[in-house]
């Protein structure tokens, strides 16, 4: 068990890098805390799994630290470091019961069999395999036969930590919500720091406590999925998370308010303050499409606007709608007005974010 | 043209595959076919390509049987969830080969390449091959091969699969506005009921190799026939409510999310539950409670109910909760599963076994 500290890491795949973008990893520091439920959550090609083998051990990082409970591990390989693994694919062996299946970690290092014994069935029991213990892996079907391969990377239980990456990808979707549970559970009941490598923002944000979401090689924020969602530090934030993801609008400033196509919009002047202090040119408005107000009358401060598309996805919809060229995403729910033709748009203040050169502008 | 399948069946070595499927699919339609893995959804697609044949029943292109009719004359096109492109070919050259093999100018191909290219976004990949691309760069080359030949029929098994999530909602909206003004027949399989809402069209519930229920996307999601296409339209799964029957064995359902914490109206039914975790997504936190054990037909199993709530929700396990269920959100089903008129559900027909209906109950 054991707090994963990296320092100043960084990694390229090439052998004279210089520019930014000639890093897989540019350099981060980062810490996952001992006992902790970690996602590491981003799109394809973002560093993910180069970061992720990096901890593992089977890459060497360019530059920067490894640490494990303070110890230096670049140079150590995965078996020293002592991490489980568990991969997208599964790792069985078809001929062997699912008993020996999940025993062969244990066997490997040599346990009594009684310790053995007891922990397989604590492990099939929390994944519900009890009953599958003495059927032959290769009779299982695909979704059982992750389960056990999960079980094999769980079930060690003095590991500095448990990597899992993109374990719940061939699951089907229904079995899906079961198994995260489980595995939730599974960290709960053991202690040991999991970190789980996703490209799905359900999966990362109701397995683990702290998100690392990444992108083009950094981690553009490291918070709760409520932070992630409420107060996003990155425009790409805003637009992974939440589906669909966050507007923006380009914007200058004057006067206290977002200006866009001859129309304003007031912020929060402290945000305000902070923003023109910036000074750049690169300057956004972002709102979530379930914050944004529709309203059926013109009001104080709303803007007026024309409804070019709703999207009927069962227990809510999603409402296009047109300001100045501008299209604007707005979540209703399902016994809600649904608006047609002229609409007027507003935007609740605390939800309301502004972002210089992509940054968030946050106010202290 | 358009597709009819009447009365199809299929098993493989004495195991019913499909079972009995009848469709109706017109030209320019949009059809999605949602059902768990192993429904049968890729074995219906296979038959509807030709490349397997049904035991029973006939398959009508425009009308005509199409039994005899050997693929390649078909028109039809597959798009799978692997990335399936030619390695050794650029991708100018992946989306060319259909219009190769039809024996196409080098004008036609080069024009009809590019325009497809460019709506797919990857115009400025032409010459690179496909493992230089991203993973959603090369199930676009994919689509675009399949796209290029203008078949009468494409089948899409799950093409997003492999995909991130945010790919697939840019990719999936693509694919909704390319077939707009399409006469093609599209068929897309997915395992996800968000996915087959999101995409609209003509939705069929595929369960066991057998048609469930079929309407178009939200209808069906709204007004299921039975339990099992409410259950295959729900994610998570549909919670039965066990605890409230009427007299004449009247069944009880709502779907996560019309679950709330707060009572809505007086004729709102409420159970006491017991948290069991709390996932919380950012905006929503999906509530796992269950009941204490209670005996319902041959089950024995604690009741699980699972609530799915806008905003954030902090919940410990054991933690006590009161859910409520309002009535014009309840489905209510008969003894064999079929779904009665919802109107007439009132707090009358509904009689708490264990614990009694209402706000206040």
């Amino acid at each position: 068990m054991a707090e994963i500290k990296l320092a100043s890491l960084a990694h390229s795949y090439q052998t004279s890098p210089s520019a930014p973008e000639d890093y897989a990893i540019r350099q981060m520091d980062h810490v996952w805390e001992q006992g902790g439920a970690y996602a590491l959550l981003g799109p394809s090609g973002c560093g993910k799994s180069t970061l992720l083998n990096i901890i593992s051990g089977l890459l060497i990082p360019s530059s920067g630290h490894v640490l494990f409970d303070g110890k230096e591990v670049n140079h150590l390989s995965p078996a020293e470091r002592n991490v489980a693994q568990v991969f997208q694919f599964p790792v069985v062996y078809d001929t062997m019961t699912v008993y020996d299946n999940l025993a062969f970690p244990l066997r490997n290092l040599g346990k009594d069999k009684a310790t053995i014994d007891k922990r397989v069935r604590e492990i099939a029991a929390a994944l519900e395999l009890d009953s599958d213990l003495l059927r032959k892996a290769n009779n299982l079907s695909a979704d059982d036969k992750q389960k056990v391969s999960m079980g094999r990377g769980l079930v060690r239980d003095e590991v500095s930590a448990i990597l899992l990456d993109e374990p719940l990808t061939v699951i089907d979707p229904s079995l899906k919500w079961k198994l995260r549970r489980q595995l939730k559970r599974l960290h709960q009941q053991f202690d040991i720091t999991m970190v789980l490598v996703t490209h799905d923002q359900l999966e990362a944000s109701t397995f683990a406590d702290k998100i690392a979401l990444m992108y083009q090689g950094q981690i553009v924020q490291n918070g709760t999925p409520q932070e992630l969602f409420e107060q996003p530090a990155h425009t790409f934030v805003g637009y992974f998370i939440g589906s669909p993801g966050m507007n923006f609008i380009e914007v200058s400033l004057h006067d206290g308010c977002a200006c866009f196509a001859g129309l304003s919009v007031p912020v929060e002047p402290a945000t305000y303050d902070l923003a023109v202090n910036l000074g750049s040119s690169n300057m956004k408005l972002g709102i979530r499409p379930e914050f944004v107000r529709l309203h059926e009358q013109s009001q104080a401060g709303a803007l007026d606007t024309l409804v070019t598309n709703i999207e009927d996805l069962g227990s809510y919809k999603i409402v296009t709608v047109e300001v100045a060229g501008q299209p604007i995403k707005a979540r209703i729910e399902e016994d809600d007005w649904v608006p047609t033709g002229r609409v007027y748009l507003s935007f609740p203040l605390p939800w309301l974010k502004l972002y210089a050169d992509e940054y968030l502008v946050k106010a202290v | 043209m358009s597709l009819t399948l009447n009365n199809v069946s299929r098993s493989v070595n004495g195991e019913p595959q499909l079972s009995d499927i009848s469709m109706s699919l017109s030209a320019g339609s949009f059809n999605v076919l949602l059902g768990r893995t192993l429904a049968g959804k890729t074995s219906l697609m296979r038959l509807m390509a030709g490349l397997d044949k049904p035991d029973s029943g006939q398959i009508l292109m425009h009308g005509e049987n199409v039994l005899g009719v050997p693929i390649q004359r078909r028109n039809v096109s597959m798009v799978y969830q692997q990335f399936i492109n030619y390695p050794h070919l650029s991708v100018f050259d992946n989306i060319a080969s259909p219009l190769r093999v039809a024996g196409k100018s080098a004008s036609v191909i080069d024009n009809k390449v590019r325009e497809i290219a460019s709506l797919l976004h990857i115009e400025e990949f032409l010459k690179r091959f496909p493992l230089e691309l991203s993973g959603g760069q090369q199930q676009r080359t994919a689509m675009a091969r399949a796209l290029v030949k203008d078949a009468s029929l494409i089948l899409f098994d799950e093409p997003l699969a492999n995909l991130d999530y945010k790919l697939r909602e840019e990719l999936r909206t693509e694919l909704r506005d390319l077939f707009k003004e399409s006469k093609t027949v599209v068929v897309y399989a997915t395992t996800e009921p968000s996915e087959a809402l999101a995409l609209g069209g003509v939705t069929t519930l595929l369960h066991q190799g057998r048609a469930i229920q079929s309407g178009p996307a939200h209808i069906v999601y709204a007004q299921p026939d039975n339990i099992l296409a409410a259950e295959l339209f729900s994610e998570p799964s549909l919670n039965m409510l066990f605890d409230y029957q009427s007299n004449n064995d009247e069944r009880f359902a709502i779907r996560p999310e019309h679950i709330t914490l707060a009572a809505t109206k007086e004729t709102d039914l409420a159970l006491e539950l017991t948290v069991d975790v709390a996932e919380i997504s950012g905006s929503e936190t999906f509530l796992h409670m269950r009941k204490q054990a209670i005996k319902h037909g041959t089950d024995d199993q604690p009741q699980e109910i699972v609530a799915r709530l806008r905003g954030i929700h902090h919940y410990q396990t054991g933690d006590t909760v009161r859910a409520y269920f309002p009535q014009a959100k309840l489905f209510r089903f008969d003894a064999d599963g079929h779904i009665l008129d919802p109107k007439k559900s009132s707090v009358e027909a509904v009689q708490g076994r264990h614990v009694k209906g209402g706000a206040n109950g």
